[in-house]
């Protein structure tokens, strides 16, 4: 039980350094100027690693070696392809916004590593945590950089008002950069360095 | 004509720059832009691909997926939609194209081969070229709109990333607070770019 | 578990793994398909609705509330775009327009125009907003480029095929908070009673950079958007191009005769 725990929790937390993390993150940024697709975004990602590593791990002693990286993207490629479906059918307003993004998800690094580098060598269940685990810590990084865009770009979370637009009779002047992509870069960079000031292990050399 | 291909080109190297604008293919782009020399070979190695697959996924996808496209094979077909099955078939497109390519520089080209070589399987996963396929159908290209979006974002993403590199070879000689070092202040340069980049919004010809 | 894997394991395993997959991807689109169709169908559905002013952005109502408002209120018609004349042999129900654009055989290469539209469909979509048996108003689908994106609206016009009742864009990838308020009621809320068409019937309503007078005033122009010069002058050629003589020119021409 202690492993399972271990399996869920390394990726949050521990383990990982920061730079796989936010290596993963990838093409998801684009949907980050509000919360709300982010975290649709977020909870297909998790789903899709949590079961790609499922799937990989049941077939993994049957999968010969020189095909498994396109057997592994096929499964990917499904569960994406699923994702998508329901996201469109369930969550349509949402779909419109996320456009392309949900496609991408195909290539984040994070899910084919995942079933390369955990699944293959794993039980079903652990692989499940480690996917559930690894989708939760990229979550977090999505989910701070879009309320800092929301917040500071719209005075919105969630789409609730929190600080009134003077447009609209309020103070609020809303950064227009927090709306643009270059925002995203500035806020991850910022993010980098707090987080290494209060872990200096994980400062790289130059 | 000519005019409107030299437009949509020049639109998706600056402006629509996929690396800078769309966030796509950062994996490679923060991993690999430490020398100016591998991200150059990077950068035509993905330019390569992408002018090889985006107009043929077009093709596939209007002529095999796409809302009626199987008409032409037996008019029962017609209200036959596959385009579900777009990021599956693109995928697998992708992945063999790689393959085809790379075994045909290494038997015809050994020296392209030496100098991409080691690029061209992280391509198949990068996120640069299947973003291409997928926005070319968004936007309905033809297959000849498609070659040529699929150059200029290639091309874009190879300014991109050489810029990137010359610059981080230059940071090497300069004082960057330790928590910064490496990934942060790539990540912050990274945004100062896009912003350069976005001054060429609204150019038209 | 075999141990050494030859080619036909192999090629036996990559087809399984091609079964079984295709199976779950073919039943969640087969199975999801009817929902998605509904909610595109709906979408399009609210937007008409808050073009014709008939439901309010803020407006507290269910779907169902607004698909019955909907089949009551709104008739849609299939025409021929280049005469205007109503093609009754189209059900409006299965026609898609957007599939009609890009289609070789049902459109035709628009003529050069600042909207970037490409090619023209050779039928096209109107909704005609009835109280009963009589026409009130009429909603057209545009179209065109703003600054990044295809933009997509709806706009509802007064009988007298002028006046603006209202106008709603409901796709587009413009700046989110810049060009992206297009689809802001409180922008869109500007537009209304403001007048597409001058005496002579050429659309000449712009958006205005620095900011259009009151409507008694100023009735052809309305205000920019902050911070948005490109996708604003996007929104200038696309209404202008689609009111005119290849959009929606001659069937309003004919609607305004009486025509309908």
């Amino acid at each position: 039980m202690a492993k399972s725990k271990e399996a869920l929790f390394n990726p949050v937390f521990g383990e990982n350094p920061i730079a796989a993390q936010v290596l993963g993150i990838c093409s998801a940024l684009a949907v980050t100027t509000q919360m709300i697709p982010s975290t649709v975004m977020c909870l297909a990602l998790i789903a899709v690693t949590a079961l790609s590593n499922v799937s990989v791990s049941a077939v993994r002693n049957f999968i010969p070696p020189n095909i498994r990286i396109i057997v592994q993207l096929t499964i990917i490629a499904s569960l994406v392809i699923i994702a998508d479906q329901v996201i469109k059918a369930y969550a349509f307003d949402v779909s419109k916004q996320l456009s392309v993004y949900v496609g991408l998800i195909i290539t984040n690094c994070i899910v084919m590593g995942r079933a390369e580098a955990f699944a293959m060598q794993e039980k079903p269940w652990k692989s499940f945590l480690d996917g559930i685990g690894n989708g939760i810590g990229y979550s977090l990084f999505l989910i701070i950089v879009s309320f800092f865009r929301e917040l500071l770009g719209s005075g919105k979370i969630y789409g609730f008002e929190v600080l009134k637009l003077e447009s609209e009779g309020g103070w609020y002047v809303p950064n227009g950069l927090m709306v643009l992509a270059p925002s995203a870069f500035f806020i991850i960079g910022l993010m980098i360095w707090a987080l290494r000031t209060w872990k200096p292990e994980q400062v790289e050399e130059n | 004509m000519f005019e409107h291909y030299l437009n949509l080109s020049i639109q998706s190297i600056f402006v629509e720059n996929m690396a800078l604008a769309f966030f796509l293919g950062m994996c490679s782009f923060l991993a690999v832009s430490r020398k100016v020399s591998t991200s150059v070979g990077l950068g035509i190695a993905v330019t390569f691909i992408l002018i090889v697959v985006t107009p043929m996924n077009n093709l596939i996808y209007n002529n095999l997926l796409r809302q009626g496209a199987l008409a032409w094979a037996h008019p029962s077909l017609a209200t036959v939609d596959l385009s579900f099955l777009a990021f599956l078939t693109f995928i697998g497109t992708i992945a063999a194209m790689v393959q085809i390519v790379e075994m045909i520089i290494d038997k015809f080209a050994p020296a392209l081969y030496n100098a991409l070589g080691v690029f061209l399987p992280l391509i198949a996963v990068n996120c640069a070229i299947l973003g291409a396929s997928l926005f070319m159908i968004e936007r309905n290209y033809t297959a000849t709109e498609s070659f040529v979006f699929g150059l200029g974002s290639g091309i874009g993403w190879l300014l991109a990333i050489a810029g990137l590199a010359a610059i981080r070879e230059r940071l090497m000689y300069h004082n960057i607070p330790a928590g910064l070092r490496g990934l942060g202040i790539t990540f912050i340069i990274t945004g100062l770019m896009a912003i350069a980049f976005m001054t060429f919004a609204g150019i038209q010809l | 578990m075999p141990k050494n894997f030859t080619t036909g394991y192999n090629i036996f395993f990559a087809a399984l793994i091609c079964v079984f997959w295709s199976i779950l991807v073919s039943a969640s689109a087969v199975s999801l398909k009817d929902r998605q169709e509904a909610n595109k169908q709906f979408d399009r559905q609210r937007n008409i609705l808050f073009a014709t002013g008939l439901v309010k952005a803020d407006e507290d109502i269910s779907r169902e509330g607004m698909i019955k408002k909907y089949e009551e209120k709104i008739r849609p018609y299939v025409i021929a775009l280049k005469t205007g004349e109503v093609q009754k042999d189209i059900q409006p129900a299965s026609f898609d327009q957007r599939f009609a654009s890009s289609d070789a055989s049902l459109s035709t290469k628009a003529p050069d125009n600042a909207a970037k539209v490409a090619r023209l469909p050779n039928n096209a979509l109107v909704y005609h907003v009835v109280d009963g048996e009589k026409v009130e108003s009429v909603v057209v689908p545009v179209k065109g480029m703003g600054l990044w994106s295809t933009m997509y609206g709806y706009l509802a016009l007064d009988a007298d095929t002028t006046t603006i009742l209202g106008v709603a864009f409901y796709e587009h990838g413009e700046t989110p908070g810049l060009g992206g308020e297009i689809s802001n009621p409180k922008w869109t809320a500007k537009w209304v009673k403001r007048k597409i068409f001058n005496e002579q019937f050429e659309p000449v309503f712009a958006v205005k950079k620095g900011g259009a007078g009151s409507v008694a005033e100023d009735p052809h122009n309305v205000d920019a958007i902050t911070g948005a010069t490109l996708t604003s002058n996007g929104v200038t050629n696309t209404i202008q191009f689609w009111l005119g003589e290849s959009g929606y020119g001659p069937y309003l021409k004919r609607f305004r005769e009486g025509g309908r």
